[in-house]
């Protein structure tokens, strides 16, 4: 496992070091992330998996201090070893307060690094605030401030013991490392001497406080509040109680929402930007995600699509400049990362390099094609960049660390189709998984919702001036629409795409914008079958007349399948100008040259009325939600046992325990985890369903004339072999193209088969279509016999060809009870010399092994854990390279990378240097994030 | 020799009388013979009263393959389950009798039933607290019919007594093969499969592994009930039996699999279906013995019309629809013309 690529599961903090310009993302299960310049990332996994609250950088370090949900903390470092920084843990710690005391006197909710690098200062539940040690953890008992000894130096009159409760924020004096702000929860701040531990001044705050924001200079501090509003407070020498120079509600008059956290940025022109989160007003927008910008008469809400986990905003780091001169905001939403250019007029997007949201639209399936040659490479590109005009130019503002990870060797890339009926492109060839190209299907059916619908149409006057920022949209107008396989023909550039609803499109790649008929033809799976009746969902309606596509791929032919049930195989031959697709029903072979169908072939069983009822989903998974709702209810009626028999004093306890032990064990008795053994017979369900479509040219009828093939495979086990009849190039519009069924080969033992291959003379996988015309593969050889090797789930078998005869084969599941999920050839070059590569099996299986099998001797090579087993998403999502890598979800927006080759290494390699440290920086606070102490 | 003559299927007579027949046709009218058939799935079964006599003739599709052995060279061992495909030179001994004669059978009947269902294997090499069950599967309409959950078992470590987890059989199905054989109980724990241990298996896993064998199922257990068990006295006989046990090595696993090796090979033979042709097994690359075509035997064709295939070019794409199934299965006579579908078997 090399790389995880996406966006991280579950963010719970945010933390940035404008002095690494690093950013830190952790998530509630325990992993920290450090992300810089596009490829330097870094990631750690706290060994308690517990939720991280809070991430903050010491000054002028490489290292972080995390707060997890247990109240502990850890420190974390960079350090350089073999050449490259790794993030470690050195420390960990749990601030312990005197025997008896509540666990709320040591709860931390608020975390100062102070500047002087060597203490931290934690505010607490309680008010005290401790003082520990760096990177000891040791607590500087003698140097706590306790809210008794804050009080004592407050004037008593409008303060009582329960304003000094819960420490909601601490700041260090910009100017001054010896002062620090401390706000508690009910709104009294005290600026505090650390020297001479006496508050030098003290703010009455009416309403409860949420945070606190100095500005640069250090003449004023800026207080936001739990009823929206917020507080600017004046520092001088001469009052000791000021009072506060403005109060705004800035969404009011009605009540709002709590502003949580709040910036006050100068800059050289004079007018300073404020800006904070929340604050919405609560009865009409109070559901919204917002993060408010203000500069002068500029104001614009910014409504994200997810909850806002934080933010911060990146500024000048030159400590001596005299202004922030913000340059860019950066939040972190639950579900993306979105980066606001605040320089450029209008306050545009900033394209992440990395973090993309691969979930925007769940992601329904994937495709990896390597090795893409550079033109086409380069017209996906400027297809994309067409799409990005509104994304603001600057540069990636988060630019820490030097990626030192040699290039990538080749330009690969990802497809992952979604839900929405659109495919992404991403750039896969190293470390960031960057979006090239969007591509929306959508345009070619008639669907409720109305594609010119702007989501950002705002009125000028509109209050609060919201604007809609982010790609996640998680939810489909049209289930039918979702992608569910995706072929690309890298030489051609010819691109097909089949759905949810039996859709087939094929598509070409188009530089310019265009206006142009889908042909559309019909595929009737079913050839009249009597007696079946179709109750799934309908077909999707087709736009009529020509249809506007942007640059990029646009569709020229839809073939839509008949009953309109979910495209489970798909197969394009780009030279022989053929797609193949099939579903449960059957199977279909379209020539998108002429434009006609050449046939179709059903593969149902009469006996198989599941396969007719609807989409597969559907039954399926009701099956299983029964299931869990049944093992659901066990488990409840289990655990409310459990629950009643902890009330009560302890011999009562015991009792019930020993009962609830007794009735447990009984109910294990009673309805264990069985499974049913039984043989697997020719009337199971789905035995029609179409797995694997493969062509081949081979010799299929005779030994001496080789012909162009299609081989189908279904889930009961059969295979399917059509000799197909392609007109030479020249005639090839006049003359049609004609199939005949030639084998049909049924596996004994009816498991489902997943991957059909043919081996050339030399025992090599052919290759595919247009490689040898590209002169990127020897042609095959056509003297030797040829082999046909058919993957089922349970078995791996070599057969010849022409005749069928049985010649070798692997009984994987009768020896090791596994089964075969996913299986691709994969090329294995060696790292040491160039001249030496072979192809071999990648095998997953679904118990989340990963095994090599050689070619053509079927011999296990290795086998490596890889995913859990239990992770049925993770196992039904990996997607195997041609040289030996593969991709996996391990969350629904993230993809794990593992490599199987020595070669190909795609990971992440880079380095973060100690920039040097001035003798002053230590005099100011720089970072408002560093300081910035979050409610937890 | 080799005789090939016609019966009337309708009226095939008693089994006396096609005695007779037979002894009259090989003009041997008064050695005593055995008689057997292959029957669908290529097994080599006897002939020896009327019941069986009529089962023969009703299978014949539309030929019906006799051999017949004199009584005192006859080897009773070739008859069962698997005879014809298991061994290819079943037959070849059953001819060749002469030439490897083998210690006389001491027959004490002849097999009453047509085929085995089930049969305790390797008794000389297994502990006595184990047993190793042969369900077969192929040929039964019978389910194999049982089912299989987690459990933990106590087994003695260096360490003492510790619970390991192991697969038990939770459930048989009334009527189901397992119960019929009367050799697997619940709560039986499993040891293995086909040779295979299933420690460190979980249930999926051998689940998977017992469905994948499940037409040549032999499975370990060690039987809840252990009053039941083969009792050995090869320590005291001295007998050959303890020669065989001394022997072997003592990790089994490595036997069976070896036994199994030749067994295996025959219970899955894909069906290959020609574009013009019928279905046909697919044969082994490997060149192996002779077919059974070379060797001497006595075809009884009955007499039929409806017989003969229909010429491709008139196959009616509409029966294309049911997927094939097993090409050796006893057609019923009342589904006469789908069976004879040019391109493919419907049944």
């Amino acid at each position: 496992q090399t790389v995880e690529h996406g966006f991280p599961h579950q963010p719970s903090a945010l933390g940035y070091s404008p002095f690494l310009r690093l950013m830190a993302i952790g998530t509630r299960s325990g992993a920290i992330k450090l992300y810089g310049a596009p490829g330097v990332e870094f990631m750690g996994l706290h060994e308690e998996n517990n939720t991280v609250m809070q991430i903050h950088f010491i000054p002028d370090q490489c290292q972080l201090v995390t707060l997890l949900d247990d109240n502990s903390l850890h420190l974390w470092s960079l350090k350089q070893h073999g050449g490259a920084s790794e993030l470690r843990e050195e420390h960990r710690f749990t601030l312990k307060g005197p025997p008896g005391s509540p666990p709320s006197a040591t709860q931390i909710t608020a975390v100062l690094p102070h500047s002087s690098r060597e203490v931290l200062y934690l505010g607490t539940e309680s008010g005290n605030i401790f003082v520990v040690e760096l990177p000891s953890f040791r607590v500087l008992e003698d140097r706590t401030i306790t809210s008794e000894a804050v009080l004592q130096r407050v004037p008593e009159d409008n303060c009582n013991r329960r304003s000094c409760e819960l420490v909601e924020a601490l700041q260090e004096h910009p100017k001054n490392p010896d002062q620090i702000l401390i706000g508690y929860s009910r709104g009294l701040i005290v600026l505090w001497d650390l020297q001479n531990n006496k508050a030098t001044h003290h703010f009455l705050g009416s309403q409860q406080l949420e945070n606190l924001y100095w500005q640069r200079d250090g003449s004023k501090f800026i207080s936001c509040h739990y009823d929206g509003s917020y507080t600017q407070w004046p520092v001088s020498s001469d009052n000791r109680q000021p009072e506060p120079l403005e109060n705004t509600v800035p969404y009011g008059p009605f009540p709002c929402k709590a502003i949580s956290k709040i910036y006050w940025q100068t800059t050289k022109n004079g007018l300073p930007y404020i800006i904070f989160q929340g604050g919405m007003p609560r009865a009409s927008y109070g559901d919204r995600h917002s993060i408010s910008v203000i500069c002068g008469s500029q104001q614009t809400a910014f409504d994200f699509t997810s909850r806002v986990i934080d933010f911060f905003i990146i500024f000048t780091s030159e400590p001596t400049a005299e202004f922030d001169d913000p340059s860019a905001m950066v939040v972190l939403a639950e579900e993306e990362l979105v980066v606001i250019d605040l320089k450029t007029a209008g306050w545009p997007a900033v394209h992440p390099p990395y973090l993309a949201s691969l979930h925007c639209s769940a992601i329904t399936c994937s495709h990896h094609v390597s090795n893409i040659p550079l033109k086409l490479w380069e017209r996906i590109i400027s297809a994309g960049s067409k799409q990005n005009i509104h994304y603001s130019s600057m540069p990636w503002p988060i630019d820490g660390g030097t990626n030192i990870a040699p290039d990538p060797p080749q330009r690969d890339l990802l497809l992952t189709g979604h839900e929405d009926g659109t495919v992404r492109f991403w750039d896969a060839s190293g470390v960031c998984l960057h979006l090239l190209y969007k591509l929306s299907t959508v345009r070619v059916f008639l669907t409720d919702a109305d594609p010119n619908d702007n989501m950002n149409t705002l009125g000028e006057d509109e209050w609060p001036p919201l604007r809609k920022v982010g790609t996640f949209d998680p939810y489909s107008d049209d289930p039918r629409l979702g992608i569910q396989k995706i072929y690309l023909c890298k030489y051609s550039g010819y691109l097909a795409v089949a759905g949810t609803a039996g859709q087939v499109l094929v598509m070409e790649l188009n530089d310019e914008d265009a206006e142009h008929v889908v042909d559309h033809a019909e595929a009737d799976l079913l050839q009249d079958q009597e007696g079946y009746r179709w109750k799934g969902h309908e077909k999707l309606k087709t736009r009529d007349g020509p249809v506007r596509f942007e640059a990029g791929f646009q569709p020229f032919v839809l073939v839509q399948c008949q009953p309109p049930a979910v495209v489970t195989s798909l197969a394009l031959h780009s030279e022989w100008k053929l797609v193949a697709f099939g579903t449960s029903h059957g199977f279909g072979l379209f020539d998108h040259q002429q434009k006609r169908l050449v046939f179709v072939k059903c593969t149902l069983h009469p006996s198989d009325q599941l396969a007719l009822e609807g989409p597969l989903s559907r039954v399926k998974s009701l099956k299983k939600s029964l299931r869990q709702s049944f093992r659901r209810i066990r488990r409840s009626r289990v655990s409310s046992r459990k629950r009643r028999g902890g009330s009560g004093n302890a011999s009562e306890v015991q009792e019930a325990n020993a009962r609830f032990d007794q009735d447990t064990l009984q109910e294990m008795e009673l309805a264990p985890v069985q499974r049913k053994i039984e043989a697997r017979s020719a009337e199971d369900s789905f035995t029609g369903f179409v797995r694997t479509l493969y062509f081949a040219d081979t010799f299929l009828r005779d030994s001496s004339r080789h012909c162009p093939s299609l081989w189908a495979g279904t889930n009961g086990g059969t295979v399917y072999a059509f000799c197909l009849r392609v007109p030479p190039a020249e005639r090839r519009m006049d003359e049609p193209v004609r199939a005949e069924q030639a084998k049909e080969i049924q596996l004994m033992h009816r498991a489902p088969v997943v991957g059909i291959l043919v081996l050339d003379g030399r025992s090599t996988p052919l290759p595919e279509p247009l490689e040898v015309a590209h002169d990127l593969s020897k042609s095959p050889d056509m003297q030797g016999s040829h082999q046909l090797l058919v993957v089922s789930e349970e078995q791996f078998k070599v057969f010849t060809l022409p005749k069928v005869s049985s010649k070798l084969k692997l009984k994987l599941t009768a020896l090791e009870g596994c089964r075969v999920r996913k299986v691709t050839v994969a090329n294995f070059g060696s790292c040491k010399t160039d001249d030496y590569s072979e192809n071999d099996l990648a095998v997953l299986t679904n118990l989340g092994d990963i095994q090599i099998i050689s070619l053509p001797f079927l011999k296990l090579q290795i086998r490596y854990p890889c995913i859990r087993k239990e992770d049925v998403s993770g196992i039904a999502s990996c997607v195997f390279t041609k040289y030996g890598q593969g991709f996996y979800l391990i969350s629904p927006s993230e993809f794990e990378r593992f490599s199987l080759s020595t070669k190909w290494l795609v990971e992440p390699r880079c380095i973060v240097d100690m920039p040097e440290v001035t003798s002053n920086n230590h005099v100011h606070n720089k970072s408002g994030m560093e300081n910035a102490a979050r409610k937890s | 020799e080799f005789r090939r003559f016609s019966l009337e299927r309708s009226k095939p007579g008693k089994f006396e009388e096609f005695y007779g027949l037979l002894q009259h046709v090989h003009k041997i009218p008064n050695v005593d013979v055995l008689v057997g058939y292959t029957d669908i799935h290529g097994d080599l079964l006897p002939i020896n009263n009327d019941d069986n006599y009529h089962k023969a003739v009703s299978t014949a599709n539309p030929l019906l393959r006799i051999f017949i052995q004199r009584k005192e060279d006859a080897d009773y061992s070739a008859f069962g389950t698997d005879t014809m495909t298991r061994k290819k030179n079943v037959l070849s001994t059953v001819l060749r009798a002469d030439n490897h004669r083998k210690k006389p059978h001491i027959v004490i009947s002849m097999p009453q039933d047509f085929r085995p269902v089930s049969s305790i294997i390797d008794v000389d090499i297994l502990p006595e607290t184990h047993r190793r069950v042969r369900l077969y599967k192929y040929g039964t309409d019978k389910p194999l019919g049982f089912y299989i959950r987690d459990g933990s078992s106590v087994r003695v470590t260096p360490h003492g007594l510790e619970k390991v987890p192991g697969i038990f059989i939770s459930r048989l199905v009334p009527g189901g093969l397992a119960q019929s054989t009367g050799l697997l109980a619940v709560n039986d724990e499993v040891l293995e499969v086909n040779g295979i241990e299933v420690s460190g298996k979980s249930l999926d896993q051998v689940t998977d592994m017992m469905i994948a064998n499940s037409r040549n199922l032999i499975i370990t257990v060690r039987p809840a009930n252990q009053r039941n068990n083969v009792v050995r006295n090869s320590r005291t006989s001295g007998s050959s039996g303890q020669s065989t046990e001394s022997s072997l090595p003592s990790s089994t696993p490595n036997i069976v699999g070896n036994l199994l090796q030749g067994e295996e090979e025959s219970d899955e033979e894909d069906i290959i279906i020609e574009d013009s042709g019928e279905p046909r097994q697919i044969p082994k690359a490997a060149p192996s013995s002779e077919s059974i075509e070379s060797l001497s035997q006595i075809e009884l064709l009955h007499e039929s019309t409806q017989n003969g295939f229909l010429p491709s070019s008139e196959v009616n794409l509409n029966h294309s629809s049911g997927s094939i199934s097993m090409e050796y299965e006893v057609p019923d006579p009342g589904r006469k013309s789908l069976e004879e579908d040019g391109t493919i078997i419907t049944l």
